[in-house]
């Protein structure tokens, strides 16, 4: 049964599929379109709900890879997807058994929701600007200086009717706790807000988390979407919002205004969809065949998905969801 | 200041120009009209046909909830279809609200077809025109950005105090139904929009951008409309100007007749109530239209251009341009006739005499 699957895209899903499928003796040809393997994971600090430095996560999957088998091609874009194979950038075409495809998603773009000024006003950033610079060590406003109030905007992207992305993009809400108990500790002066339309707590340890930063570090959860942000005289940020439990605006002055940004489906994925006839949901994510018995498998015999190409996920779903796929590939290949 | 504004780029026409005028600017503003048909005719030779047979576009009695949707559409028909008897295809609006109001129907008219089958044969019953609707759709405040360059070309004075070299600092003030309704039908979009940052820009001046920019003036029309809410109304542009004011512009600038009006009036009127002025040595800051900007870089007399109208005096600001004007001519009209003169008032750091504090 030595046929060659191929998986496209190197992150955790595709690590971890392809370790799996190693493991049962299939040869695997891993391609990641970036210099390294690890995709998002690359870029964060610490997972919640338990803190875990991301680089353990990533290091240890790595150290397995080696010596796995797994042969891997890094700088590799796939252009396009078929049963039979992948077409990368250059023009090389790659026969396949299988394909599992494990692109994951793209951050959603901040700069698109103009009136929180990112990329505009200094002091606004992204989630995942907060996890490069937890990972450089330095938290700071722009001129250097700590800062002294903070806000995070919870679904910047995620359930926005004016930006197309209606889905939840589910991991928002417990990164936004999170990063704001990181904060809280590493200022403890400051005051941290949370500006949210739900909190959606659907994990182990979450709620218990939310509740944590609540009671033992006083961060302040306030129902209510921020309107508007606009710079002030002295560099910080000025936010509108409504509090939607007081039924009351308020204006407010940060020094940070942190928009913690959503997951939205690849561009890549109408492609993949248009050249081998799958399904896309109407958020852009790719369909699984169903979301019960065959939620790894598309609705074309030979291509299947694992994490985040299909619906926001977490870490640990990617990671489980990539055994799974693995496991339908074999069945697969076996009946091939 | 607009960093973002390439995205929404819109087109507007380079000439032969189906001009509606505004209700309230010729009331308020009267030169800034004249003003926008003198640069476009005489200074950039484009052809702009003013026609007498167009009416007001019902606008405020359509928000006010007077005017029913239908009438304000066959109304809207009539003015689209007396462009096409005039053999124009470009549309330009002097109002802000009108030209919410014709971007709103055009939109509903694509949206729901029937609306516009509807308003068509309404039009043609009750008139006996036919409805043609314009190829370009644009308010004069765009046309002006559309010539910015072209207007830069030509100017005798810049948006810079001549005593210091410095650029001046404007505030721009957009209207609200200029791209809050449509982000797309205005230069810029509706955050950061750039058709008068584009001219301030262009004729050497700075924007400043400060925490209140997008903010309504408070006109509101029910705010204003409703005699009960005036209070909410200049409580409104009370907000702005306190927000502005540690910026120190030098002036205000709108594309909305109502912006232009309630932000130069109501200073006055926050002077007097409070004795609270927000620009330099205890004036007011002047408010003006972009024609009138435009003219003053393009070197016409501020008292032809209607200066004289406003509320806060302009004489500070021709003062940092270097624009030189005669006093004793300010209050004169057509052929030196004399037009009365208002009383002085403490938002110009006038007489005294009323001057007194609500909160002692």
């Amino acid at each position: 049964m030595a046929r060659r699957v191929i998986i496209v895209g190197g992150g955790v899903a595709g690590i971890q599929t392809a370790l799996t499928l190693s493991q049962r003796g299939i040869p695997t040809l891993l391609l990641e379109r970036e210099s390294e393997l690890g995709g998002k994971l690359t870029g964060w600090h610490k997972l919640f709900p338990s803190f875990t430095p991301a680089h353990e996560v990533l290091d240890e999957l790595r150290q397995r890879l080696n010596g796995s088998g797994v042969e891997v091609r890094t700088q590799c874009e796939v252009c396009h997807v078929e049963r039979s194979g992948v077409t990368l950038a250059s023009g090389e075409r790659l026969a396949a058994d299988a394909v599992v495809v494990t692109t994951g998603f793209t951050l959603f773009d901040a700069r698109v929701k103009e009136e929180y000024g990112y990329g505009i006003y200094d002091n606004v950033y992204t989630t995942a600007d907060i996890e490069r610079m937890l990972n450089e060590g330095r938290v700071a406003m722009r001129d250097g200086s700590a800062p002294r109030r903070i806000a995070f905007l919870h679904c910047v992207g995620s359930r926005d009717e004016k930006v197309c992305q209606h889905h939840c993009s589910k991991v928002c809400c417990i990164t936004g706790v999170k990063q704001a108990m990181e904060l809280k500790e590493m200022f403890p002066e400051a005051d941290v807000f949370n500006f949210y339309m739900d909190i959606r707590m659907f994990g182990p340890g979450y709620e218990e988390m939310y509740r944590d930063a609540q009671q033992r570090l006083n961060i302040h959860f306030v129902r209510g979407r921020i309107s508007e942000a606009s710079p002030t005289l002295d560099g910080r940020v000025q936010i509108k919002a409504e509090d939607t439990l007081t039924g009351r605006p308020l204006k407010m002055s940060v020094d940070m205004l942190i928009l913690i940004i959503g997951m939205r489906s690849n561009a890549s994925n109408a492609v993949f969809a248009a050249d081998a006839g799958l399904q896309c949901q109407p958020s852009g994510f790719l369909a699984p065949r169903d979301l019960f018995l065959h939620n790894t498998e598309s609705n074309v015999g030979g291509i299947f998905y694992a994490g985040a190409v299909t619906a926001p996920k977490n870490i640990g779903e990617s990671l489980s969801e990539a055994v799974v796929a693995a496991d339908r590939v074999t069945e697969y290949l076996k009946r091939a | 200041m607009n960093r973002n504004w390439k995205e929404y780029q819109k087109e507007i026409a380079d000439d032969r120009y189906y001009y509606a005028r505004s209700c309230i600017r010729q009331n308020f503003f009267p030169g800034s009209e004249k003003a926008f048909l003198d640069i476009m005719r005489n200074d950039l030779g484009r052809d702009c046909f003013d026609d007498p047979l167009h009416t007001s576009c019902t606008g405020i009695g359509y928000h006010a909830d007077i005017v029913p949707l239908d009438t304000i559409m066959a109304v809207v028909a009539r003015q689209f279809a007396l462009m096409g008897e005039a053999g124009y295809e470009n549309f330009i609006s002097s109002c802000i609200t009108s030209f919410g109001i014709y971007t709103e129907i055009l939109a509903t008219w694509e949206e729901f077809p029937e609306t516009e089958e509807r308003a068509r044969e309404n039009l043609y019953k009750a008139t006996g025109r036919t409805l043609v609707k314009p190829k370009n759709l644009s308010h004069t405040s765009d046309v002006v950005f559309h010539h910015r360059e072209a207007i830069a070309a030509r100017a005798r004075h810049r948006l810079v105090n001549v005593l210091t070299g410095e650029p001046l600092r404007v505030v721009e003030h957009i209207g609200c139904h200029y791209a809050k309704i449509f982000p797309k039908s205005g230069v810029g979009g509706s955050e950061f929009p750039y058709v008068l940052a584009g001219m301030i820009e262009s004729w050497g001046g700075e924007c400043v951008d400060y925490p209140e920019r997008r903010h309504c003036c408070g006109f509101g029309f029910r705010n204003y409309l409703v005699q009960a809410n005036r209070g909410y109304s200049v409580a409104n542009t009370q907000k702005k100007m306190e927000s502005m004011a540690p910026y120190k512009p030098d002036f205000i600038v709108a594309n909305c007749p109502g912006c232009a009006m309630f932000l130069d009036k109501w200073q006055y009127t926050i002077a007097e109530m409070e004795g609270t002025t927000y620009g330099e040595n205890g004036h007011g800051i002047p408010v003006l239209t972009y024609e009138e900007m435009a003219g003053l870089v393009l070197g016409y007399d501020p008292w032809a251009l209607g200066m004289q109208m406003h509320q806060v005096d302009v004489e500070p600001l021709l003062d940092k341009m270097g624009i030189e004007y005669d006093p004793a001519a300010k209050y004169l009209g057509m052929n030196g006739k004399y037009i009365g003169q208002p009383a002085s008032a403490i938002v110009n750091c006038g007489s005294q005499d009323t001057i007194y504090n609500i909160k002692q």
